[in-house]
């Protein structure tokens, strides 16, 4: 048996989910975060059953690619709970009446039940029972509160099998619902409400961007340098370099397994970043150097998830963003992809069309750096000047700008214009934005170190196979000349193919000057994706708009890099 | 003559309430529209806009909806 929960975007249908199967997703304050399906499943009675997290769908008539998919899932199920905004019921209803009008039982959770109060709605849950012929169940889905009474309602679930309505009949019928159930008295409003209004006003909400994103990118620079120089470079200098030297001595240098685990020691020291052993390097750049920025990366992003901030940005951005082929919504998967590229192209799906999904994701993919890009541009440019480490951004953001205005002339379409539901601020929980953070340092650590340690073993076997000098002497003509890179360079954008801070990594023990590091580290955030954006790349943009994606990339990387290196 | 005041989302200033008239658009814009509840007949009040031609937003019934600045253009609001 198949339970689908369905519901309108951000009302909490992920956090029914995890409370059923205990199987936790990312969740957050804003409508699209679920663009996938999650499934799980949950012991009904004495079976186990399964239970899909459908993306939210404000109606049956699909008008984004989330909702299509939410739609091909309804066929597929055997049980619906329809998780209802309890706020703002009317909206919600239309959607519940459409489904009321397929023949596939359901079930309704009134979520949110407790913010009802708080906004002096009362609602009369067995009169809407009655009127409506399905088991209605208020619940508290971030507390718990009424998952029971809503596991046990599910046997009950019916079909009241009414006929298709018009949307009009729709309507008529719900605010005929309404006027019956739902009984509102004033409020005042709360503060955090004030702040809302005072942020949706045009300079306040430009001021207000200004501040959280400086302020946003400060503490994860804080955090980050904070981590690396008193917790993880002293713990791999003091702790791990003597074991470190230990086993150097006892493998014997210029041994292949000292090669390929310890990589280069120079006179008695450990150069973690240059040395390009397995041990070494293989562990120093995901633990002490991308790590680090990793945590503070998420745990900022995932605050303003929770508040419900987000959204707010995306209306105050959808000017710009609509010169670039986009509308303000883009802004989502691309801060997304400031941590990972691969959850920001799949974020992408929140956009209404194939054009503008194009774009996104290929300005993502060029001249969005992810987090252990922009981890590694901190440790090697960072060190020659924060100057800089400008220079490398303020060169991806033009690029992102001129690249977006061009797709926008260039390719075919027109973008639709913004429409979005702007949920209410919240309080992040302590508890859900700790979980989620966990999730995502999980993630990394499980999809990322196993690659990086695949690529530094990569690296060393081709060397000791002198396989790198045949690409390198085919290649080197275009480095060196537009790039004004050293030939060596070639093999560190190879392997920009598996990762991208492995590859920055490849850079440090070449002993370039500033601006070759400066060229080498735009060149591999540009060129080419990784292996894993590269992957859902293919799947959301299919074959032929994937190779259209990556040639701009190329072009687009040869181009800036050589500009680069005339101008710098 | 209508008895009251015809205008555009847009033309609405930030703090004044109406009823939507009319959605001038094809087949897909009033879907789109629709699936939000904001259709003929339902009261809006409109909170806000931005510079250079960017969203509006307004409140209809509990929820808050921005909408591009086009599309404002093309629903027709009665003010009440």
């Amino acid at each position: 048996m198949k339970i689908l929960l369905m519901g309108n975007p951000n009302v909490g249908k992920s956090v029914v989910f995890s409370r059923l199967t205990e199987v936790h997703v990312i969740v957050s304050n804003y409508p699209g975060t679920t663009v996938g399906y999650t499934q799980g499943s949950m012991k009904l009675g004495d079976k186990r059953v399964e239970v899909i997290d459908v993306p939210g769908t404000y109606t049956l008539e699909p008008t984004t690619e989330a909702e299509e998919v939410a739609l091909r899932m309804l066929d597929s199920g055997d049980i619906v709970i329809n998780v209802v905004n309890a706020t703002n019921l009317e909206r919600n209803l239309y959607l519940t009446l459409q489904l009321l009008e397929r023949k596939i039982p359901v079930v309704v959770a009134l979520n949110m039940w407790d913010d009802t109060k708080h906004r002096g709605i009362h609602i009369d849950v067995d009169k809407l029972r009655q009127l409506l012929g399905v088991p209605i169940i208020p619940t508290v889905a971030t507390t718990g509160q009424g998952i029971k009474e809503l596991v046990e309602s599910i046997s009950q679930a019916t079909s009241p099998d009414i006929p298709p309505h018009s949307r009009e009949e729709r309507w008529a019928a719900i605010g005929n619902i309404t006027d019956q159930v739902q009984h509102i008295t004033h409020r005042h409003h709360t503060r955090l409400e004030r702040i809302a209004d005072a942020s949706a006003k045009p300079l306040g909400g430009t001021a207000l961007a200004i501040g959280v994103l400086a302020g946003s990118f400060l503490a994860v620079r804080a955090i980050g340098e904070g981590l690396i120089n008193y917790v993880l470079d002293p713990l791999f200098n003091r702790l791990w370099a003597p074991i470190i030297l230990r086993l150097s001595g006892s493998l014997g240098e210029g041994s292949l397994p000292h090669h390929i685990l310890i990589g280069k020691v120079t006179s008695g020291e450990v150069n973690f970043i240059e040395s390009f052993g397995l041990l070494t390097t293989g562990l120093y750049i995901p633990f002490a150097v991308v790590l680090p920025y990793i945590i503070p990366f998420y745990l900022v992003l995932g605050l303003l998830e929770d508040t419900g901030y987000l959204p707010r940005l995306a209306v105050l951005m959808d000017t710009i963003m609509h010169r670039l082929g986009l509308h303000g919504y883009a802004i989502i998967p691309t801060m997304l992809g400031l941590g990972c590229n691969v959850p920001a192209i799949l974020a992408t799906r929140i956009l209404e069309s194939k054009r503008e999904r194009f774009i996104a994701a290929t300005l993502i993919s060029i001249a969005i750096p992810c987090a252990a890009s922009q981890a590694m541009i901190f440790g090697l440019v960072g060190a020659r000047g924060g100057q800089y480490v400008a220079i490398v951004y303020g060169t991806l953001f033009a690029v992102w700008l001129t690249l977006g205005v061009i797709l926008n002339r260039v390719v075919k379409g027109f973008s639709p214009e913004l429409l979005i539901e702007i949920p209410p601020y919240r309080l992040p929980s302590r508890r859900a934005v700790l979980r989620k953070l966990w999730m995502r340092i999980r993630g990394f650590l499980r999809e990322a170190i196993p690659i990086i340690l695949g690529a530094v073993a990569v690296i060393n076997i081709l060397y000791a196979f002198g396989i790198f000098n045949a690409v390198v002497n085919f290649a080197a003509p275009v480095v060196t000349s537009i790039l004004g890179l050293p030939k060596e360079a070639v093999t560190a954008i190879a392997i920009g193919f598996l990762r991208k801070d492995v590859a920055l990594g490849m850079l440090a023990p070449l002993a370039l000057t500033t601006k070759q590091l400066i060229i080498g580290s735009v060149v591999l955030s540009t060129f080419f994706p990784c292996i894993a954006t590269f992957v859902v790349l293919l799947r959301e943009l299919k074959v032929t708009n994937m190779l259209k994606s990556v040639g701009i990339m190329i072009t687009a990387a040869l181009i800036v890099g050589g500009i680069l290196n005339l101008v710098l | 003559m209508p008895k009251r005041k015809q205008i555009t989302l847009r033309q609405m200033q930030p703090g004044q309430s109406g009823i939507v008239f009319q959605i001038q658009g094809g087949h897909g814009l009033i879907n789109r529209l629709n699936a939000l509840g904001i259709r003929p007949g339902q009261k809006i009040i409109k909170t806000g806009s931005t510079l250079m031609r960017g969203p509006v937003t307004i409140k209809v019934g509990n929820a808050q909806v921005a909408i591009g600045f086009g599309m404002a253009n093309k629903i027709i609001v009665e003010l009440v």
